[in-house]
């Protein structure tokens, strides 16, 4: 648990954003006003389902690595975020 | 790691699967009776999705007792942890379960493994259910209590069971503008499995908590959702009874049906699973030697029985005598389960919300109408790809279990995907004791 306003700065597509610590990044992405986190395979876009790691459909780059799931990763200091679609 | 080098892996006695109540159960058990235990949980925290912390509130009493349990007993515990295959390379040797925590391969050896995997909800495709903002309602809850802000967001839930009334009320107590919570069983149903909770009155109690916190939505049942379309930044839901449709303009949508277990890595090892539930003893034991389960994977029983069963299989697998549940008050839990899946049973309605260019297969976006229903699983995976991108099917095979009655294709390792790194691991992990025959390439 953290405290009830604490705040960590991470990096979203470029675009310096707080997120609530100890917040997964899926809902912080959502909290910065991202709705899109990937594109389908046949361009759809997408963003969270199941909110527990079941779906994929929450994958994005953090730091660099593709395909983590938003939803199983928690916020941290200097985490750099990329959407699928925003790389192109 | 060093390529072809051997990984050290985690040795004990009993792995466990899973930390949720089921499993947090079964690992205090065993180890309390001495033996080495490991727990390994893909979460950030233990409690699996009904106990999940939140990051304002921390986590239920209930979830902290067993915590503070687990914690006394000497277990080891592996969070973020997916454990992606589990086999027996030499029938003398060790079960070995292959891992993943961060991207860095996990090895464990095991006597004997719990599977305590827990449930998923189950999406059954309508119109625009691909949308952003189209969620679960366990999946809005997990994601509330990850620190979502629904303050003054436009919200409607729309599902079915239990689970809608705390989704509801942590919705509401977070600021959300509720606009509706659907329920789309019968009004009679809803009456009837209520009312067949009057030896529990603190059950009522609690619900009667949660329906307060939202008094000011309508909670309907015998209604569902239809259709979902993106408009002007919101999602347009459309709602209905059967006689008269309803929209309503969300930013969120909380739309799923209940829950499905999760049997993947059970049905990996080969365990007898039946009607999509892992088939187990009065000790909880699978048909695989040394393998046990627990909790919603043996079928969709809720926290009390799967602490029940987890307690029985922790203590199975340790080799205490006596270790079975006492009989009658497990009888209760199931008796009382299966009034409520019955209550809450799927009307017909549902199987045709999805027309022919509706998604289903949301990984490799495989229309409806791409499908014939006259296939097998195995064929339609050929033919479309359906089912075949990186969530394995979880989403889209329960969904088309639910339209056509299909059974679920087999199932292989890695049951998750995996990196590289862990699939080698994986690989020499498996050869630990190789075959003198090993002719196969």
């Amino acid at each position: 648990m953290t405290h009830a306003n604490a705040v960590v700065r991470i990096m979203v597509d470029g675009r310096l954003t707080d997120a609530p610590a100890g917040s997964t990044v899926a809902a912080a992405l959502i909290g910065a006003g991202i709705t899109q986190f990937r594109e389908s395979v046949s361009g759809e876009p997408r963003a969270p389902l199941c909110g527990m790691g079941v779906c994929y459909e929450c994958r994005v780059a953090i730091d660099g690595q593709a395909h983590r799931r938003a939803c199983m990763v928690r916020v941290r200091d200097g985490m750099t975020v990329s959407t699928a679609y925003g790389d192109r | 790691m060093a390529t072809g080098s051997r990984m050290e892996p985690f040795l004990c006695d009993i792995a466990v699967i899973g930390a949720g109540p089921a499993g947090l159960a079964a690992a205090a058990a065993a180890a309390e009776a001495g033996r080495r235990v490991i727990i390994a949980d893909e979460g950030l925290a233990s409690g699996g999705q009904i106990w999940r912390p939140d990051i304002r509130h921390g986590s239920p009493p209930t979830a902290r007792s067993w915590q503070s349990r687990l914690e006394a007993s000497c277990a080891l515990t592996l969070s973020r942890t997916s454990i992606v295959s589990i086999r027996r390379p030499s029938a003398s040797g060790p079960l070995v379960l292959t891992g993943e925590c961060d991207g860095a391969a996990r090895v464990i050896h095991a006597k004997r493994v719990v599977l305590a995997t827990g449930a998923r909800e189950l999406f059954v495709p309508f119109p625009g259910w691909t949308l952003p903002g189209v969620v679960g309602v366990g999946g809005a809850q997990a994601l509330l209590k990850s620190g979502l802000d629904v303050q003054g967001k436009r919200v409607v839930i729309a599902g079915s069971g239990p689970l809608l009334l705390p989704v509801a009320a942590s919705m509401a107590r977070a600021g959300a503008r509720l606009l509706v919570v659907a329920e789309q069983a019968r009004r009679a149903s809803v009456i009837g499995y209520a009312t067949s909770l009057w030896r529990q009155p603190s059950l009522i109690a609690r619900a009667a908590r949660y329906r307060a916190a939202f008094v000011r939505a309508s909670f309907v049942t015998g209604t569902w959702v239809k259709a979902a379309t993106a408009q002007a930044g919101r999602i347009a839901a459309t709602l209905s009874d059967g006689h008269r449709d309803r929209v309503y303009q969300c930013d969120l949508l909380c739309a799923a049906f209940g829950l499905v277990p999760n049997t993947e890595l059970a049905r990996q090892m080969g365990c007898d699973v039946r009607d999509g539930r892992v088939v187990v003893d009065e000790q909880q034991r699978t048909s695989v030697l040394d393998v046990f389960c627990a909790g919603e994977p043996t079928g969709i029983g809720g926290a009390e029985l799967a602490l029940l069963e987890g307690e029985t299989a922790g203590r199975a697998a340790a080799g205490v005598a006596e270790a079975s549940a006492p009989r009658r008050r497990r009888a209760r839990l199931v008796a009382q389960a299966s009034r409520m899946n019955e209550a809450f049973a799927l009307r017909p309605e549902l199987r045709h919300l999805a027309d022919g260019d509706t998604i289903v297969c949301r990984c490799e976006d495989v229309r409806l109408g791409e499908i014939d229903r006259a296939w097998s699983p195995r064929q339609a995976k050929l033919y479309t790809r359906v089912g075949m991108g990186p969530c394995q099917g979880r989403i889209c095979g329960a969904a088309l279990h639910f339209l056509f009655d299909w059974t679920h294709d087999t199932i292989r390792e890695p049951v998750q995907p995996a990196g590289l790194s862990t699939l080698l691991a994986d690989a020499i992990a498996s050869e630990i004791e190789p075959h003198p025959d090993t002719t196969k390439a």
